[in-house]
C-alpha cells in the first residue's frame, strides 16, 4: 500500500513536469499571426471619393430590415451614431478647414476579438472570412462589445429578448450572388466590394498613382493583426476615429496565455492529481500522528 | 472527525436581522423580475459603450473572489497541511458556496438571454476554446455544485441524526470528499485567474496600468489574498455575532504565508510596469495613477502590517489588515472591469437605482441564508455555550 501510493506520487512529479513542457511549444505555435482565409472578400473607402450623400446608410437600413432610427427626430432616419438599428454610418470630420467623411462600420477584422470572446460561437469568422452572428448561440452577455476595438457590436436595450446588431457584410446578398447595399448604392464609388487581396492591391494602385493625396498608409493592412474592411484617407487616420492597434490582433495574448495554460486540459489535470496526492498524503501523515485517532 | 467540532448555533430563525434582510431580498427580487419585464436598458445605466456594470464588476468578479474563503481555507488547511477538518473551513466554505451561487444568480439577471445559458455547458462541439468567458462559465457552474458537495457533511451530519441513509452517504463523503476538495482548488485556480484573462481582452481600451499579460496571475493572486482575509473577518465577527471562540492561533499561523502572497502581487504590478516601459503613466495618468497607488497601498500595508506584528500579531491588527486587503482586492477588479476601462469619448456610466437594489437584494439573500444554514446545521465550532443562542 504504502510502497505504491509513493511511486503513484512520483508519477504525479512526472505528470505534472511533463505537463508544463507540453505547453511550451504551443504557446509558439498560438501565437502566429493569422491571415485573411484564401476566400476572403471586404471592402475598400475612399475618403477622397466620399461626398457625405449617405445613400450608403439608407440602403444598408433597407437591405438589412433595420427599422428607420428616428428615436432623436420623429420625421427622420436620423442615427447619431452605430446602435441597434444602424449598422452603417457616415460621419464627418472638420478642423482647421480640413474635413473628411468616414464610413462606419464592422471591419471583419482578420482575427477578430469579438469572435474570440464568444463563447460558444454566435459570432464566429464564416464563409469569406466575413464576421457573422448566429442568434441561436448568442447568450447576450456582452463580451463582444467588452472586446471590439472598434466599438462595433451593438445590443438591443431596449429588447426583452435582445439582439447584437452589427454589419454582416451583407452575407445574405453576398450568398445570392449579390454585393453589399452600401457598396452598390454608392454614386462615387467610395466604398466598393471586392477579393481581399485585390482591394488591397486596388489600394496600393491608388496611393502609387497618386502621390501626395493620401496618408501614408492603408489602414487594415496591418493594423490590429489586418481587417478585411480597408480605408484610404487624405487625412490621419486618428482624427477619423479608427484606433490606433500595432500590429498584433487583440486576441493574440489572450490566445498565447490560455492555450499555454489549457492545451489538451493537461495542465490543470495534473494540477488536481497533485492535489489530491498531496492531501491523501497529508491524511494518511496526520492519521500516522494522531495514533489511529479519526 | 478530529478536535474541533462543529454545532448548528440555534436560536430562533426570524429575529430584527433577519427580517429586515429578507424584505431587502425580496424588493430585490421584485425588481429582478422587473428587469426582464422591461429589457436591460430600461432598468439599468448600461449602454453600447459600458456593456458591463456593477453586476459584472462587483457581483460576479469581485464577489466571487471574496468568496475565495473556501478556495484560500482549503489551500493552506490541506495542502499546507495546516489542521485537519479545521474550525474554520466549514464557515468559509459556507460563505464560498453562497458567494458563487449569488454570482451566478447575478449573471443570470445580467445577461440578455438567459434561457440560453443551458446550451453553454452542453454545446460541446461549438465551445470557443479561445474565450475566458467560456472558461468562467463552465468552471463556476461546476465549482457551485462542487462547493456544496464540499460543504454536504454539515447537512448530512444533521440529517444522519435522523435518518440512515443520510448516514451511510456522510460515510461515503467523508472518503471522497478530498477528491471534491482537490477539484475545489483546481477549478478557482482556473476560473480566479480566467477572470483576469476576460478583462485582459479589452486589450486597448483597458488602461496601461491594469492591462498586462499578467492580469490572469494578480487575479489569482489576489483572489488568494482576499479569500484569506474575508476569513479572517468572518472568524471575528462571527464570534462576536455567535458568541463563539475565536480561530486567532491558525490565522496568524498563516499571516506570513499572505504578506509574502501580497508582496508578490506588488512586485509584480511594478517590475512589470518598468519592464514594459510602461513607467510614465505610474504619475502621468492623473486620477488613475492616482487609484493604481491606492491599490498598491492596500496590498503593501496589510503585508507590512502582518510581517511586523509576527509572532505577537493581535486580533486587531489582523482585522485591519484584513480589511485593507478586501478592499485593495475588490478596488482591483473593480478598477480593471470599469473605472480603467475606457470605451472612448462620449460614454460614461453609472448604475440605476435598480441596479444598486438588486445588488443589495443579492447580499442581504446571502447573508440571511448564511445566519439561517449556521444556526441550523453544524457550520461553526468552537461553542461558547449559552450566550450564543440569545443574539
Ligand atoms: S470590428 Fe469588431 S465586431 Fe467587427 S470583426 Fe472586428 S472585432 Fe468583430
Ligand atoms: S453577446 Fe452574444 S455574440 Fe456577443 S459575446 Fe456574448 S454570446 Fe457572443
Ligand atoms: S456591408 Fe451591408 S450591413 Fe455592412 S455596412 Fe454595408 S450595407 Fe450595411
Amino acid at each position: 500500500m504504502d510502497r505504491t501510493r509513493r511511486s503513484f506520487l512520483k508519477g504525479l512529479a512526472i505528470a505534472g513536469t511533463s505537463a508544463a513542457a507540453a505547453a511550451v511549444p504551443v504557446v509558439s505555435e498560438a501565437s502566429q499571426a493569422r491571415h485573411a482565409p484564401e476566400d476572403a472578400v471586404g471592402m475598400l473607402y475612399d475618403t477622397t471619393r466620399c461626398i457625405g450623400c449617405k445613400a450608403c446608410v439608407v440602403a444598408c437600413h433597407e437591405a438589412n430590415d433595420l427599422p428607420p432610427d428616428n428615436r432623436t427626430d420623429a420625421l427622420h432616419d436620423q442615427p447619431q451614431a452605430l446602435n441597434d438599428r444602424t449598422k452603417n454610418i457616415i460621419k464627418l470630420y472638420k478642423e482647421e478647414g480640413r474635413r473628411s467623411y468616414m464610413k462606419q462600420q464592422c471591419m471583419h477584422c482578420i482575427d477578430p476579438a469579438c469572435a474570440g470572446a464568444c463563447m460558444i460561437g454566435a459570432l464566429q469568422k464564416r464563409e469569406h472570412g466575413i464576421v457573422t452572428w448566429d442568434p441561436n448561440r448568442c447568450i447576450g452577455c456582452r463580451y463582444c462589445q467588452v472586446a471590439c476595438p472598434y466599438s462595433i457590436p451593438k445590443f438591443e436595450w431596449e429588447s426583452t429578448n435582445p439582439r447584437i446588431v452589427k454589419c454582416e457584410l451583407c452575407n445574405h446578398r453576398i450568398k445570392d450572388g449579390g454585393i453589399p447595399a452600401c457598396c452598390e448604392v454608392c454614386p462615387r464609388e467610395a466604398v466598393v466590394y471586392g477579393k481581399y487581396t485585390e482591394l488591397l492591391a486596388e489600394a496600393k494602385r491608388r496611393q502609387a498613382e497618386h502621390p501626395g493625396r493620401y496618408v501614408d498608409k492603408i489602414y487594415g493592412e496591418h493594423d490590429g493583426g489586418g481587417t478585411q474592411v480597408l480605408y484610404l484617407s487624405h487625412v490621419p487616420f486618428e482624427k477619423l476615429g479608427l484606433p490606433t492597434l500595432g500590429e498584433k490582433s487583440v486576441p493574440s495574448l489572450n490566445r498565447t496565455i490560455q492555450h499555454g495554460i489549457y492545451k489538451g486540459m493537461i495542465a490543470p489535470a495534473a494540477l488536481y492529481a497533485v492535489m489530491g496526492g498531496v492531501m491523501l498524503r497529508n491524511r494518511k501523515k496526520n492519521r500516522d500522528e494522531e495514533g489511529g485517532d479519526a | 472527525m478530529s478536535g474541533h467540532k462543529a454545532t448548528p448555533v440555534g436560536g430562533p430563525l426570524l429575529t430584527r436581522t433577519t427580517g429586515t434582510l429578507l424584505a431587502i431580498t425580496l424588493v430585490g427580487a421584485a425588481l429582478a423580475i422587473w428587469r426582464f419585464a422591461v429589457g436591460l436598458g430600461p432598468s439599468t445605466g448600461l449602454s453600447d459603450g459600458y456593456p458591463w456594470g456593477i453586476w459584472i464588476a462587483f457581483d460576479v468578479v469581485t464577489g466571487t473572489a471574496l468568496a475565495c474563503g473556501g478556495y484560500a481555507m482549503a489551500l493552506l488547511v490541506y495542502i499546507f497541511n495546516r489542521g485537519k477538518y479545521h474550525g474554520l473551513v466549514r464557515p468559509a466554505l459556507l460563505t464560498s458556496a453562497l458567494g458563487y451561487s449569488v454570482a451566478a444568480i447575478g449573471i443570470i439577471i445580467d445577461v440578455g438571454k438567459p434561457w440560453y445559458i443551458w446550451r453553454i455547458p452542453v454545446s460541446v462541439g461549438k465551445w470557443n476554446l479561445d474565450s475566458a468567458l467560456l472558461e468562467v462559465a463552465l468552471c463556476v457552474m461546476t465549482y457551485v455544485i462542487v462547493l456544496w458537495i464540499e460543504l454536504s457533511p454539515a447537512f448530512l451530519e444533521k440529517w444522519g441524526e435522523k435518518s440512515g441513509l443520510a448516514r451511510g452517504l456522510g460515510a461515503f463523503m467523508d472518503k471522497a470528499l478530498i477528491w471534491f476538495i482537490a477539484l475545489g482548488m483546481v477549478l478557482p485556480t482556473m476560473h480566479q485567474s480566467s477572470l483576469g484573462s476576460v478583462i485582459m481582452l479589452a486589450g486597448p481600451r483597458l488602461h496601461g496600468l491594469w492591462h498586462t499579460g499578467w492580469l490572469p496571475f494578480l487575479f489569482l493572486v489576489s483572489c488568494i489574498a482576499m479569500g484569506y482575509a474575508v476569513v479572517v473577518m468572518e472568524s471575528t465577527l462571527s464570534s462576536r455575532a455567535f458568541g463563539r471562540v475565536r480561530e486567532d492561533r491558525m490565522l496568524v499561523s498563516l499571516s506570513n504565508v499572505i504578506a509574502f502572497v501580497l508582496l508578490v502581487f506588488v512586485a509584480v504590478r511594478l517590475i512589470d510596469l518598468v519592464v514594459t516601459g510602461k513607467t510614465a503613466l505610474l504619475f502621468g495618468a492623473g486620477g488613475l495613477s492616482a487609484l493604481f497607488w491606492v491599490e498598491m497601498a492596500l496590498f503593501l500595508v496589510p503585508a507590512l502590517m502582518l510581517l511586523a506584528g509576527r509572532g505577537h500579531l493581535g486580533i486587531g491588527t489582523m482585522f485591519r489588515a484584513a480589511l485593507m486587503i478586501v478592499f485593495g482586492g475588490a478596488m482591483y477588479r473593480f478598477d480593471a472591469y470599469l473605472v480603467a476601462f475606457n470605451p472612448g469619448p462620449g460614454w460614461a456610466y453609472f448604475p440605476s437605482v435598480p441596479e444598486i437594489v438588486i445588488t443589495l437584494g443579492l447580499v442581504a439573500m446571502e447573508i440571511l441564508v448564511f445566519i439561517v444554514l449556521v444556526k441550523s446545521f453544524p457550520i461553526l465550532s468552537g461553542t461558547r455555550p449559552a450566550a450564543a443562542a440569545t443574539k
